[in-house]
């Protein structure tokens, strides 16, 4: 029995998570592969409609990340996704969505570390979590009507 | 029909080690759209741009992705490669697979499978860009700097001299930073205001500078080419258009023992000042809080005895807008007053000092007039012992880099006592020598061999005060002893921090900074003066701790950058603007709300008569930076951000 692979997809802002993964690169640090980066200018492009869509597409775990507040490169477009971040989760849990599979984090781009650790992480716990039957059995039958 | 051409790099060994790049491009043949694949060694260079020139015209691509490093690294070169095969540059995008992937994976499978996962995203991105041209914005030929030291200073003045107009907002009172504090200077021993004040005497009377000083930026808006700033004249209470300097005023005020910054707290000032005698502008200021006058209403004789009736009690601070096209940040930094190693004593014991205020006693025009004597008692020191790396390289109590200058200074100051107390004994408490400079090193071995420091490679574990001397009990590892020296002063290195407000500074000008709150650089190596904020450059040390060379180098390069950005009229904006779909927009104000550029405008629609039949909203592609979040925010699906589309987003995800 192979061990399971979570699919993990993240969208990232391009001026800092991005750099930030790009500096973990760079500095030659490693992380499991699970990881899909989408890049956006910035969070605040991110709409919920993505992450749904990725869940949709059968990801396990999905990371949003961005600029710290305040160091955003387009000045407030993170403290928008972080609103919109606030409003899905509750979104989320009314739907029956576990929190635990969705991931909000801050990584600057100097902390090629903190993506590193980040991400190994996240694939770790989403490991342990287990394969999104949830979301899957949903689409299936959806897929069947 | 879309007719993509990918190319994959092996970058050398770099991405070849770990990911299959042949086998990527074997695959990348069977996924719809795809035209033509090929891998080769290095993309980037001469024969690989031509491979993707050659491959555009044979095969009639439509796109095309190139699968190597970051876009931060190489999307120039390649969109300008496909712009000149005749493809519109905004149809290349590039697939990150090194410092993604190849970089940070280490089994050759997965990261074979994650490198053709993203390359697909990419070319199902690429098919569904449009093409777009270059935005042309006017630019603004006028420079600002912010900080007056020597990197502001060398940056100003170089700018100035390629007939720009320069705008200086100094925080201070005065020019010169923290090098018009300094006795002398390494490795030369020049004295420092000798060769300061001729610089800083050009910037105040050069026809193209603009000198603000006392003055702070408050605000900053706009983009590349077109700030607009906003500046507070903070007020003096002396019209310096009336006052010709003459020190009437502060040498009849009766306030005469305020502690002076400049002086490091080791000498008093008066309530009506400038800060040292060859300030400038050489003109005065009310320190408010410590002036009879405004404190307690009485006094009032600078403004009796001034010849020229330049005071002015009721002046206000004043805020002026000024219109710039490009910002240099040249804030410098602040030595560290440290009390966080409390077995030092600083603050405690008055003969332990700081580097920056041992520079002040040893000044020909310091608080002593330059005889290095003890804030204790006042009598000459003759056994001075040196502690190296206070604060810095400290992990666990205080901050982990390298503070860079204090080798250089300590075997200044271990110099400057030797030539002024030829008697006395010389201790240096060190961890390391980093003398990397021109003639560094030869100059802390003058400071050994010549004029005997003795170096001792130890850190101190404390010191105390006994029967007026300073008992100081520290280690020499290379003679495997503990020593205990009792000195009649001890001098810190602290560590050279930025500015106290230099976060705030950063948000307001919208770059970024690292942990130590040093401005980040856009490119450690290759771009050490700019930020990743166009039209925004630093200079000093700022950006880390750095010495007095390595300032004017940075103030030069930041000055050529600034000169190369003016050198044209217009500047080309990359079209990554938002568009509003008219026909949909409900003119709900969502994004205009959102925008933190004001991009959006309300466009009125009317009919032939004149009539207003609705607003939609409009997206000022000049002004637009493309940061999508009026995307998200429309209710109405009215917005799109050209470049990250919506369909381009859906299509990455759908792929994977």
């Amino acid at each position: 029995m192979s061990e399971f692979e979570p699919k993990i997809i993240a969208f990232v802002c391009n001026y800092c998570t991005y750099a930030g993964a790009d500096l973990a690169g760079t500095s030659r640090l490693k992380y499991p592969s699970n990881i899909r980066i989408v890049r956006l200018p910035c969070t605040g492009r991110i709409s919920p409609l993505f992450l749904l869509k990725a869940i949709q597409q059968g990801a396990d775990g999905i990371l949003v990340s961005g600029c710290h507040p305040g160091d955003c490169h387009f000045t407030s477009g993170n403290l928008h996704a972080r609103r919109r971040w606030t409003m899905f989760r509750s979104l989320l849990d009314f739907v029956g969505v576990p929190k635990e599979r969705v991931w909000f984090s801050w990584v600057s781009a100097a902390e090629g570390r903190k993506f590193a650790d980040l991400i190994t992480e996240m694939t770790e716990n989403i490991r342990q979590l287990g394969p999104f039957e949830q979301a899957r059995q949903l689409i299936a039958e959806a897929q069947l009507s | 029909m879309a007719r993509i051409g990918v190319f994959v790099c092996h970058c050398g060994e770099n991405i070849a080690a770990t990911v299959d790049c042949e086998q990527v491009a074997k695959r990348m043949l069977d996924h719809p759209g795809v035209a033509f694949a090929t891998d080769y060694k290095y993309m980037c260079s001469d024969p690989g741009q031509d491979q993707i020139r050659k491959a555009i015209a044979e095969h009639k691509l439509t796109g095309v992705v190139v699968a190597a490093c970051s876009p931060r690294m190489h999307e120039p070169t390649f969109r300008r490669a496909c712009a000149e095969a005749g493809l519109n540059p905004f149809l290349c995008e590039m697939g990150n697979i090194r410092e993604q992937c190849s970089w940070v994976h280490e089994d050759r499978e997965k990261a074979t499978v994650k490198a053709i996962d993203i390359i697909k995203t990419m070319v199902e991105k690429v098919k569904r860009n449009n093409e777009l041209a270059p935005i042309r914005v006017p630019v603004t030929k006028r420079a600002l700097v912010i900080g007056g030291g020597i990197a502001g200073i060398q940056a100003a003045l170089d700018i100035a001299n390629t007939g720009h107009e320069v705008a200086l907002v100094e925080r201070d009172l005065s020019l010169g930073g923290h090098m018009a504090q300094l006795s002398e200077t390494f490795p030369t021993l020049d004295c420092s205001q000798c060769i300061l004040t001729p610089r800083m005497v050009e910037v105040a009377q050069h026809p193209k500078i603009k000198l603000y000083t006392y003055a702070e930026v408050e605000e900053v808006d706009g983009f590349i080419g077109n700030f607009k700033v906003k500046v507070r004249l903070k007020t003096r209470s002396v019209d310096i258009g009336k006052c010709t300097g003459c020190g009437a005023c502060w040498n009849k005020c009766p306030s005469k023992k305020i502690p002076s910054e400049f002086d490091c707290g080791l000498g008093n000032r008066t309530a009506i000042y400038v800060p040292f005698p060859q300030a400038v502008p050489n003109k005065p200021a009310i320190d408010r809080k410590n002036c009879i006058w405004f404190q307690k209403g009485k006094c009032g004789v600078c403004a009796k005895v001034c010849p020229t009736k330049a005071i002015d009690y009721d002046m206000q601070d004043e805020i002026i807008e000024l219109e710039v096209g490009a910002i240099v940040t040249a804030t410098g930094f602040q030595v560290q007053d440290t009390d966080i190693y409390g077995e030092y004593g600083y603050g405690k014991y008055p003969d332990v000092i700081t580097a920056l205020q041992f520079e002040r006693l040893a000044s020909a025009s310091g608080p002593t007039s330059g005889k290095i004597q003890r804030p204790s008692d006042g009598k000459e020191p003759e056994t001075i012992v040196f502690i190296q790396c206070v604060g810095s390289r400290d992990p666990a109590k205080g901050l982990k880099y390298c503070s860079k200058i204090c080798c250089m200074y300590t075997a200044k100051h271990a110099m400057l006592y030797r030539h002024k107390v030829h008697h006395g004994e010389i201790y240096n408490f060190y961890m390391d020598i980093r003398a990397g400079g021109k003639g560094y090193d030869e100059f802390t071995r003058r400071a050994i061999e010549e004029d005997h420091a003795c170096y001792l490679r130890g850190r101190v574990s404390k010191l105390y005060p006994e029967n007026g001397k300073l008992i100081v009990k520290g280690a020499d590892t290379l003679s495997g002893r503990p020593m205990t020296i009792a000195a009649d002063m001890v001098v810190l290195a602290t560590t050279s921090v930025p500015q106290p407000d230099a976060a705030k500074l950063a948000q307001i000008i919208g770059i970024g900074y690292d942990e130590n709150r040093f401005f980040n650089e856009a490119h450690p190596k290759l771009r050490p003066v700019e930020t990743a904020t166009a039209g925004v450059f630093l200079a000093g040390a700022c950006q880390s701790p750095k010495d007095i060379p390595e300032s004017v180098a940075q103030g030069s390069a930041a000055a050529s950058k600034v000169a190369g950005l003016f050198s044209r009229d217009e500047l080309e904006r990359e079209p990554i603007v938002a568009r509003v779909n008219e026909t949909t927009c409900a003119a709900c104000w969502g994004c205009y709300q959102a925008c933190p550029y004001g991009a959006i405008e309300k466009k009125e629609i009317r009919d032939r008569a004149g009539k207003l039949i609705r607003r939609v909203a409009y997206v000022n592609p000049g002004v637009c930076q493309g940061c999508g979040t009026c995307v998200a925010f429309c209710r109405s699906d009215s917005i799109d951000l050209d470049g990250f589309t919506e369909k381009q987003i859906f299509a990455e995800v759908m792929v994977l």
